[in-house]
């Protein structure tokens, strides 16, 4: 079964960004710049946080908005995002309504989720999780 | 420092003339990695001797450190100038997001110079800086409007810092405050009159990159076990839990909880606004600063309605800690949390330090109860222990200043004293307001050498109460010598610009694995060296601005009223301050 990001209860996160970061570190650096997944405030610090992951939809209109076949649905719900394809046409990031692709500005490609849960693993209070696709 | 790594990067803004420049200065970082290390030789070269603080000529100096961005803890931006508040060292730390945003711009420094001829705001990425016009901000009633509308209006949500000030700020208030993600702040000596006297409102620092690691696996494994630390040990689980205030309670049982101006160590409404009861009944949300899973910040709900509209409520968010609490609390004697809260809400509002409005309020409690001063001076606002109302009245009118008595306030309870007497009870360090401790002698003796920075904070409490638990006789040379090595080390703890909480965490051994992953190759001996450098550059700089060890006043208050340390005289307190700067 193929596995997604979900996020659990967003009302528990804090705000840390611990996810960011290992995210990134995930790519054998320290920063936020490979992050696939994104935390923000919901408008103010006092309204708590929204915080943004791939939902590996069964359609994902990333992919069908790619022109160069970069992004290919993924057996199960999400995708598979090919760099060395990339034109860097920026048609996935305004595809996607939750703003999961996110951009790498350095490289001028999408930072695609990759499903394997390491940011999980740094999410002090249950926020995210990853999970088998149900239905 | 690894090749690539930008925090050699310094960036060099000039206000009056509106222009910015980038220089490389990797040797600064090198040999002092950043935070008080950097930011006192900054200061020590942009800073002229006998500057005024309120004039172009004092500079903003912000810095971060290579474990910025690194690792979990490393989370503070200090802030160096010269303070408008005591006229020597402002040095101030904040967290929020501010230092991985400058650490993700691609800075190790900023130096703000000059000042502007009209309200500015900076808004500043990698590419540098960008100056927008802050005319229509200027004057606005409450800080968090300021907040409300850079967040609309400029981009990078969820990687920015917006720093900013309110009208206290504006009006050159020498103990306004800058506050940054709304619930943070450089509290403490000034930093918000600074902007404001460069006519500078805030300042949007935005960033999103990656750093280089020495070795990646042994960046992960030390990372790995600074994260188990932070995350599984006890040492950060009271931050985590109840936060700061899980202090109140403890020290109303032995009599160190500043009540009353510091008429007393005791407060009868102390359980109502302990940590305990405010997690009860209005902890509404608990937040973190960027890369810190401890979320020590916490905010109560509060749910007020509208006296005379049925079914009207409006709800605060507010940030409330040990040191708020006492000030905007037992200081005031306020036991009704929505009254205390209400106070630190409009102390908010105006962007003014909490611990020194609290303390320069009590003060005026009491000197107001004696005759010093009459309603005439208070502009009519009576000012009683336990009346929120009156101290939301006065505390707007430290910022609006109508009478010659909240001009002398706008200056602090060491100014205010001078002019209108009440010396005695005046609480204040080296013209810096005391925070929420009472505990003997030694944390009175830290409060007076610490050159460490803002809140006075340091090693003294501790001292105190645990020669309480042990049975111990503290001696001024025991005092002295203690402090000054905790101190020392310190400087290397906010050179790397990380979290005191995490103090108990980074141990000289975690410290020196840290940086060896982030191209650092240190040694316990290299640390000695800085801690000690920065300490001795720190002191010289306050002396060079007129401070003086043997000049420093000895509140009164603080021998009358009975501490848990047991009696001690000012003598006592003299000696070991003679102690401490005989050794630096």
């Amino acid at each position: 079964m193929a596995k997604r990001l979900s996020v659990i209860d967003v009302d528990r996160c804090v705000g840390c960004q611990m996810c960011m970061f290992a995210c990134t570190r995930r790519t054998g650096y320290a920063g936020l710049e490979n992050a696939c997944i994104h935390v923000r405030s919901a408008g103010g610090i006092r309204k708590g946080f929204t915080v943004i992951v791939c939902r590996a939809c069964s359609d994902p209109p990333c992919a069908r908005v790619c022109p160069t076949e970069a992004l290919t649905p993924r057996e199960g719900g999400g995708v598979r995002f090919k760099p060395n394809l990339c034109i860097g046409c920026y048609n996935c990031v305004e595809a996607c309504p939750f703003g999961a692709a996110l951009w790498d500005e350095t490289n001028h490609k999408p930072q695609i989720c990759v499903y394997c849960g390491y940011c999980a693993d740094y999410c002090p209070y249950d926020v995210i999780k990853l999970e088998e696709i149900s239905g | 420092m690894l090749p690539h790594d930008p925090l050699k990067r310094i960036l060099y803004i000039d206000l009056s003339r509106r222009s910015f420049e980038v220089r490389e200065r990797p040797e600064l970082f090198d040999e002092s990695l950043g935070g008080s290390g950097v930011g006192i030789r900054l200061l020590e070269e942009e800073c002229p001797v006998n500057a005024d603080p309120l004039g172009p000529e004092n500079p903003i100096i912000f810095t971060v450190g290579p474990l910025v961005g690194l690792y979990p803890l490393a989370s503070k931006t200090v802030a160096m100038f010269k303070s408008p508040h005591t006229g020597n060292l402002g040095e101030s730390h904040a967290g929020g997001r501010s230092a991985v945003s400058i650490r993700m711009a691609g800075y190790g420094a900023v130096v703000i110079r000059g000042a502007s001829v009209m309200p500015v705001y900076l808004v500043i990425d990698e590419d540098g800086v960008r100056f927008r016009d802050a005319s229509a901000l200027w004057g606005t009633r409450s800080s968090y409007t300021t907040g409300s509308v850079l967040r609309v209006r400029e981009g990078g949500s969820g990687t920015r810092s917006i720093m900013r000030i309110g009208r206290a700020g504006e009006r050159l208030v020498s103990y306004a405050c800058v506050i940054t993600e709304t619930y943070r702040h450089f509290g403490r000596l000034g930093l918000g009159a600074v902007f404001g006297s460069k006519q500078l409102k805030a300042l949007v620092i935005e960033g999103k990159r990656t750093l280089p690691v020495a070795d990646r696996r042994a960046f992960r494994q030390t990372y790995d076990a600074i994260y188990k630390a932070a995350v599984d040990s006890p040492l950060m689980q009271k931050y985590h839990e109840l936060g700061t205030p899980i202090n109140v309670l403890p020290l109303d049982a032995i009599g160190a909880l500043p009540t009353r101006n510091l008429q007393s160590g005791r407060f009868e409404g102390a359980e109502a606004i302990s940590g305990e009861s405010l997690a009860a009944n209005y902890l509404g949300r608990r937040v973190a600063c960027a890369h810190c899973p401890v979320a020590c910040i916490h905010l109560a709900a509060l749910r007020i309605p509208y006296p005379n509209d049925p079914y009207f409520y409006k709800t605060l968010m507010l940030g409330y800690d040990h040191e708020p609490i006492f000030a905007a609390g037992s200081m005031l004697g306020l036991d009704s949390v929505p009254g205390m809260l209400q106070v630190m809400d409009e102390i908010e509002m105006q962007g003014l330090d909490v611990m020194s409005t609290g303390v320069t309020l009590a003060w005026a409690t009491e000197a107001l109860a004696r005759g010093l001063i009459n309603e005439a001076d208070t502009d009519g606002v009576t000012l009683a222990f336990g009346d929120a109302a009156g101290y939301i009245e006065a505390v707007q009118r430290i910022t609006t200043q109508p009478t010659d008595f909240y001009r002398a306030l706008a200056r602090g309870v060491e100014h205010a004293a001078t002019i209108y007497g009440g010396r005695s009870f005046a609480l204040a360090f080296g013209g810096n307001e005391m925070p929420g401790y009472h505990t003997g002698p030694a944390c009175h003796v830290g409060w007076s050498v610490g050159a460490r920075h803002s809140h006075l904070d340091n090693a003294g409490y501790s001292l105190d109460q645990n020669a309480l638990k042990k049975g111990q006789t503290l001696t001024p040379e025991f005092i002295g010598e203690t402090l000054l090595n905790e101190e020392r080390w310190r400087q290397v703890l906010t050179s790397l610009v990380l979290c005191l909480f995490a103090r108990g965490i980074y141990d000289r051994e975690t410290v020196l694995g840290a940086l060896a992953a982030a191209g650092f190759a240190w040694d316990a001996e290299d640390l000695e060296r800085l801690g000690a450098e920065t300490l001795r550059r720190k002191i010289a700089f306050k002396q060079r601005e007129g401070f003086d060890f043997g000049a420093l006043r000895i509140p009164q208050r603080i021998i009358e009223t009975p501490s848990p340390g047991g009696p001690f005289d000012e003598a006592f307190v003299r000696e070991a301050i003679t102690h401490f700067a005989g050794l630096v």
